[in-house]
């Protein structure tokens, strides 16, 4: 039996989550959470650890705008990531919402404009 | 390439040299300020108390006692003309004790010798009244209406400025290596193989005045640089104290000096310790807490937390205790060992310097077209609300506030950036518009302000620069272009 | 010069400017102008394009800019007036307030309530006093944040971070995403200032050390910073022997706190409260000025932009109705707290209705009973399993516990085991 101590980051109360896994790797055990969502973040942190990544992205017009992906990337994948973005430009007059990448490295995760400004 | 030529030669771009500079001005001379860092006012000049001192201070005799007195003198109308913030707002001397009050009797007596105007010695009460935050426990002091304070790189820079107006020459980076003299001539070398030559050399290299003096002939002084620290308030404390205040003296200085600034901060020190290093402006905790605890000491109620900043000067002390202005030979002055009360002393010691050339035998012609008035720095912050309306419907970038502590505009900062002498670095704009200089320490205007610098001077942004040098604010791009 | 009058005028144009807005136009007011200094809305949201706001206000995990997006669409959408690159220099206790444009040039309005919500700013060098030499390569959090995520420039490429407030923490991940190596974060008391799950996910993801009781004491260098000395402190914050480290650095960052930007109060405008470096004001957010109310940031420093907008919204509606001129609550109730606690906001409460008090706990508490005392009765205790100085808390008063109990209100946290 193998236990883990988790600091929740679903949101800013920062629960402190007590994992307990089998020698296989099997969960068997989560406590300390006070969420659903605690739960599904410990899972996952032990199973296949994502986050979501922000960064910038230069746009055809010369601004420099703010993106994000649309869900959880691989945490061993986020540079290859911020590498990928470092030549990826967003088209002229790229507005909030808008896509920039989709699939990113195939991970699922779409690369989204999150804001307008940006000199 | 052709060496350029000129009459004077002044070493040193600091409060010195910049006043000499703009005297030499006045006449049909050619003159240049070679000064080795990038900008003027870089030395002792932009770090000291600001203080235009009564002069009681120095013995009578000495030309401390007498630069001083008329250096003071002179004070009011120089600032004026350079438009420089300039307020006679008085200075006290403390004594806790009655030890200490024999002292401050000795100094109102030198005082009325040196020529002091209507110095009187009060006691604590007398003075609480119209100093009301100072210690319970002074129990005398010495008051000198006279004293005034001023912003000493302000003046610097205007003085510079003035002189450039007036046909002055100004030569950056340019750290003097060598001075030859072949006849009549003298030929001065910079570290980067420049060179200029003059009929007369000035001296005014502040700290490094004696390694420069030797390059002529060898120096008959030494400079013992001696560090001084300081603390700089929030402008919430400039009201705290009226009159600028010292502390006895002890035999390392005036002490301790609790001052507003003409700008309206709270400015304390210095610290006064001997250093080898003519470069070390460090400051470190002893320094700054020995400062802190001194004020206190004069001023009980001194909130903690209140300090914008921190900073040292160099003040070039002279092994033989008074200012040197003395020909080392013909057509070689040297205007050295100026530390305090060297501020005060500027106006006076480049008028005695101008004499001291046209006694020798150089002829000196008054220019007709002289113009001693330079638009003041802060001319914008003068003008009534209507009058900045006008300006801000002319130039619309002066409505446009990019520093908010202090208020100043991009219009300010443009401004600035086009008067000679023209700031090169970030450093420059704030000494010169007072952008950053407040409480956030340019935490918010900073990027802008490096912006701004390089759309008006064509430096590319990654090369934007503090204090120029390596001082980089930015390494490299986020994303390659 | 120009002047003209208004109903409601807000200063600042950020989360806490545009949710009072949004909320006094709910409340019925209809004469609302924004005055915001910057070129666009959003105050400084706009450089936190991180993600983590808005999980409280909207339910759903928003980054800086989006947050702000959702505010400005409101206010554009219900034809709230702005101004933008709009500075204002002063308020007068009249509520002229006069401000600066390159439009408009220098111009008054008279209002009818004015609200300030103008933010707060990063603790510099000079205040933290650290000694050594003044290279370039030193800046607070938030300027390097500006740089990189709105200009695009790296600062550098070695860093130091000197404080665990949240932005250093985002910072040391974002400069870490970009290529640069961060050698340590570094916190003068024995616990992180920041949100444990940015320890978690901004530091310990990417391996970053946090140094507890270490501080800066000197910063080397003569053009660019070069490294820094540290040193560890006990807990009076004085240096102990044996913990000292050189580590050399291209840049350190500071993220030691953030103090209201209350210069429009504290020259002699509005009382002011010395711990939250904001003004002393009631439930609703309303200064010892009358009809001059503050909120967010500029009144007490939140950990949330959530409650920030929270906060502003109950300005909002409150400055609508002194707008109105509805009547007013007649009430002097002074809030009292213990000695663990830092400072609650509001600091009085002068009218009967439901109220949160916001507060801080000076130290790290596990286990603690918060207990809202009302004329000396025991009004409500609530456990909590650990109190926090980074940390916001709430108590809620009810308009019941005030009407049954005449007296002051008293906020205390009773440490378990005590």
């Amino acid at each position: 039996m193998k236990k883990r101590k988790l600091i929740c980051i679903v949101c800013p109360r920062g629960c402190e989550i007590d994992v307990t896994m089998s020698d296989h790797g099997e969960i068997t055990g989560i406590e300390g959470n006070s969420c659903k969502r605690g739960e599904t973040y410990a899972r996952a942190e032990c199973t296949h650890p994502v986050r979501i990544l922000t960064t910038t992205v230069r746009c055809e017009d010369g601004r420099l705008l703010p993106v994000r992906s649309s869900c959880g990337i691989p945490k061993e994948r986020l540079f290859d990531c911020m590498e990928e973005l470092r030549s990826v430009t967003a088209a002229a007059g790229a507005m909030i919402g808008d896509t920039v990448v989709r699939n990113i490295l195939g991970t699922g995760a779409d690369i989204v404009v999150s804001g307008n400004a940006g000199a | 390439m052709m060496t350029r030529e000129y009459d004077f030669a002044v070493i040193g771009g600091g409060v010195i040299g910049g006043l000499i500079a703009r005297e030499l001005s006045r006449f049909e001379v050619t003159t240049v300020i070679l000064e080795r860092s990038m900008d003027v006012s870089m030395g002792a000049s932009k770090a000291n108390s600001g203080i235009v001192h009564a002069g009681f201070d120095a013995e009578r005799g000495t030309l401390k006692a007498r630069m001083n007195v008329r250096g003071s003198e002179l004070m009011e109308t120089v600032a004026s003309e350079l438009g420089v913030g300039y307020r006679r707002n008085g200075s006290v001397v403390t004594a806790f004790s009655d030890k200490e009050r024999e002292h401050l009797l000795r100094l109102a007596e030198r005082g009325a010798r040196n020529g002091v105007k209507d110095i009187s010695v009060i006691d604590g009460d007398r003075l609480r009244e119209f100093e009301p935050n100072l210690s319970p426990e002074i129990k005398y002091a010495l008051y000198a209406p006279t004293g005034a304070i001023i912003s000493p790189y302000g003046l610097c820079i205007a003085a510079v400025g003035n002189a450039m107006d007036n046909g002055c020459d100004l030569m950056r980076g340019f750290e003097v290596t060598a001075v030859e003299r072949s006849g009549e001539w003298f030929t001065v070398t910079s570290s980067t193989g420049e060179a200029i030559r003059c009929r007369a050399v000035i001296n005014a290299a502040g700290i490094n005045s004696d390694i420069v003096a030797s390059m002529a002939s060898p120096a008959r002084f030494r400079i013992l640089p001696r560090k001084g620290e300081y603390l700089l308030c929030d402008k919430e404390l400039g009201g705290m104290v009226g009159c600028t205040v010292f502390g006895c003296p002890t035999e390392k200085g005036k002490g301790v000096l609790v001052t507003p600034t003409v700008d309206g901060n709270l400015l304390l020190g210095p610290t006064a310790e001997d250093v080898q290093d003519r470069d070390d402006v460090a400051t470190c905790a002893d320094g700054l807490s020995y400062v802190e605890r001194s004020a206190l000491r004069q001023l009980p109620r001194l909130p903690r937390g209140k300090v914008i900043t921190s900073f040292a000067g160099l003040r070039a002390k002279a092994d033989g205790g008074d200012f040197i202005i003395e020909w080392s030979e013909r057509g070689f002055l040297n205007v050295a060992g100026i530390d305090s009360p060297g501020l005060s002393s500027a106006p006076a010691i480049a008028e005695t310097v101008v004499d001291m050339i046209g006694n020798s035998g150089f002829r000196l012609d008054r220019k007709r077209n002289f113009d001693p008035f330079r638009k003041p720095l802060d001319w914008f912050s003068r003008l009534s609300d209507e009058e900045k309306s006008e300006v801000i419907r002319e130039r619309p970038e002066y409505g446009h506030i990019v520093c908010r502590c202090e208020k100043i505009s991009e219009g300010e900062i443009r401004d600035a950036i086009r008067r000679d002498p023209r700031p090169h670095d970030t450093d420059g704009i704030k000494r010169r518009t007072r952008s950053g200089m407040g409480r956030c320490q340019g935490g918010f205007c900073l990027p802008r302000v490096a912006e701004i610098l390089s759309e008006e001077t064509g430096i590319p942004f990654l090369e934007i620069t503090k204090a120029s040098g390596g001082s980089y604010i930015n390494k490299s791009r986020t994303k390659g272009d | 010069m120009r002047r003209f009058e208004c109903r409601l005028v807000i200063v600042g144009g950020g989360p806490a400017g545009m949710s009072a807005a949004v909320a006094a136009y709910e409340a019925g007011e209809r004469d609302i102008l924004i005055l915001e200094r910057e070129h666009t809305l959003g105050g400084i949201l706009t450089q936190c394009i991180h993600n983590g706001f808005g999980l409280h206000r909207f339910g759903e995990e928003l980054t800086g800019p989006e947050y702000a997006y959702r505010y400005e669409k409101s206010v554009k959408e219900l034809g709230i007036k702005y101004y933008t690159d709009c500075t204002v220099t002063g308020i007068s206790s009249d509520r002229t307030v006069s401000a600066v444009s390159a439009e408009e040039g220098m111009f008054k309005i008279q209002a009818g309530a004015v609200i300030v919500a103008t933010g707060c700013r990063e603790r510099p060098r000079g205040a933290l006093n650290i000694p050594g030499t003044r290279p370039s390569g030193v800046y607070t959090a938030g300027t390097a944040q500006k740089f990189v995520n709105i200009k695009g420039y790296m600062p550098g490429k070695e860093i130091v971070i000197l404080g665990s407030g949240d932005i250093g923490l985002i910072m040391a991940r974002r400069m870490t995403l970009e290529g640069a190596t961060v050698r340590a974060v570094l916190e003068i008391m024995p616990y992180s200032s920041g949100l444990a799950r940015n320890i978690e996910q901004c530091l310990n993801d990417y391996g970053i050390p946090l140094y507890l009781s270490h501080t800066v004491s000197e910063i080397h260098g003569k053009e660019r910073i070069e490294g820094v000395s540290v040193v560890r402190v006990d807990e009076n914050r004085r240096p102990v022997p044996g913990g000292e480290m050189y580590i050399p650095c291209d840049t350190l960052l500071l993220s030691c706190g953030l103090i209201p930007e209350n210069e429009l109060a504290s020259g002699g405008l509005a009382m002011c409260d010395v711990t939250t470096g904001g003004c002393i004001v009631d439930q609703d957010r309303e200064s010892s000025a009358e009809g001059i109310f503050f909120c967010g940031n500029v009144l007490h420093v939140h950990d949330l932009v959530d409650y920030v907008s929270e906060e502003a919204a109950i300005a909002g509606r409150a400055a609508a109705a002194f707008a109105r001129g509805d009547k007013r609550g007649d009430v002097n109730i002074s809030v009292h707290f213990d000695k663990n606690i830092r400072y609650c906001v509001p600091q009085k409460i002068t009218s009967l209705k439901d109220t949160d008090i916001y507060f801080r706990v000076k130290d790290v508490h596990r286990g603690a009973t918060v207990c809202v005392n009302v004329g000396g009765r025991v009004v409500s205790e609530q456990k909590k399993i650990r109190l926090a100085p980074g940390e916001m808390e709430t108590v809620h008063i009810t308009e019941r516990m005030l009407a049954e109990n005449t007296g002051d209100i008293t906020v205390s946290v009773i440490p378990s085991g005590v």
